[in-house]
């Protein structure tokens, strides 16, 4: 593309943030499995709404559908940005079904299991070209370095898109959030419990600050 | 004639990966890692074919036969010239790239330069 090209797209770019502030944003709750992704959901949801998105669980994979929250109004420091919130379903580039028995699953409840996550995983890509901003999840107890995290993203950086990284389970004592910001030092990064909502409150100002 | 069992490694070189679509380096790295071979690029794939090969690998995966790939990259230099910035220019992440069937390939440490596996037979 030439540079008057770009120099035009980036001047349209700036113009819709001008005026179209009053647009609906769609925002997706992304990261590996069993990182906390629709406990957070739930979080923001129930703080906002007094409902949830869907269920947890300890079992990798609980969520195997897409969930999408329309017109969900953040509230933080006098400001508000309202948003459309879809909990995707863990990201992962292998599903065994043994993984599920080895959780206690009978071998046909596993392998149903491990068909539906393929299908979720798949459903997860496709929703990423829907959407105006992600809300990375990682477990800050897990190294950071892995595909999953680099995918998304090289994703939303390839499309100048907004990414927010948010470090979940900081109530567990083996939690490391710092290691986090020094794997992805050029997005902004929030440390939370989305279990017990420590600093969920830092989070929302984030979210408004940087979606709206 | 001395028989030796070994699991083939194939290392694709970055001129050979600028010649190949999308398309053809989603079905060369899956054909290959499902024949239980490990594939290492030397110029790694983009975000974009990244997701294609999450979606594609999910659709060949079968419960007791293919679990799935497990692949580890180096992340991008995140340092960008105030031009590239000015104009917006994504960061390049494509490097280094090892990708194996999920049930033979197993990652051990990654950092930001150096990535540490281990390889099992079947």
């Amino acid at each position: 593309m030439g540079i008057i090209k770009k120099i035009r797209k980036n001047l349209s770019s700036a113009f819709n943030k001008i005026f179209k502030r009053g647009k609906l944003h769609r925002i997706g709750i992304y990261g590996p499995p069993n990182a906390g992704k629709t406990t957070l959901a739930n979080r923001i949801v129930r703080d906002f709404t007094g409902d949830v998105v869907g269920s947890v669980s300890d079992i990798p994979h609980e969520t195997r559908r897409a969930h999408r929250r329309e017109g969900v109004t953040i509230e933080s420091n006098g400001s508000s940005i309202t948003l459309d919130i879809v909990d995707t379903p863990g990201l992962a580039t292998k599903i065994d079904f043994q993984d599920f028995m080895a959780k206690g699953l009978s071998e046909d409840e596993s392998r149903r299991r491990a068909k539906e996550a393929t299908e979720g995983v798949i459903e997860a890509v496709r929703w990423l070209e829907d959407l105006e901003g992600v809300i990375l999840v990682m477990d800050a107890t897990e190294d950071p370095f892995t595909q999953v995290n680099v995918t998304v993203i090289g994703n939303m950086e390839a499309r100048n898109l907004p990414l927010l990284i948010v470090a979940n389970k900081i109530d567990l004592d083996d939690s490391m959030p710092s290691r986090i910001k020094s794997a992805f030092p050029q997005h902004p990064m929030v440390p939370i419990s989305a279990l017990t909502g420590d600093n969920i409150d830092v989070m929302y100002d984030k979210i408004a600050e940087h979606f709206g | 004639m001395i028989s030796m069992k070994g699991i083939q490694m194939d290392l694709i070189s970055s001129d050979k990966l600028e010649r190949l679509s999308s398309v053809e380096k989603i079905r060369m790295i899956l054909d290959s890692v499902e024949d239980g071979k490990i594939i290492v690029l030397e110029r790694g794939l983009t975000p974009q074919e990244e997701t294609k090969l999450i979606e594609a690998t999910m659709t060949k995966i079968t419960p007791g036969e293919f679990a799935g790939i497990e692949i580890e990259s180096y992340p991008g230099a995140v340092h960008q010239s105030w031009f590239d910035k000015l104009r917006k220019k994504p960061v390049d992440r494509a490097r280094l790239t090892v990708i194996g069937p999920a049930d033979q390939l197993k990652m051990l440490k990654r950092d930001r330069d150096v990535i540490s596996a281990m390889v099992s037979a079947r």
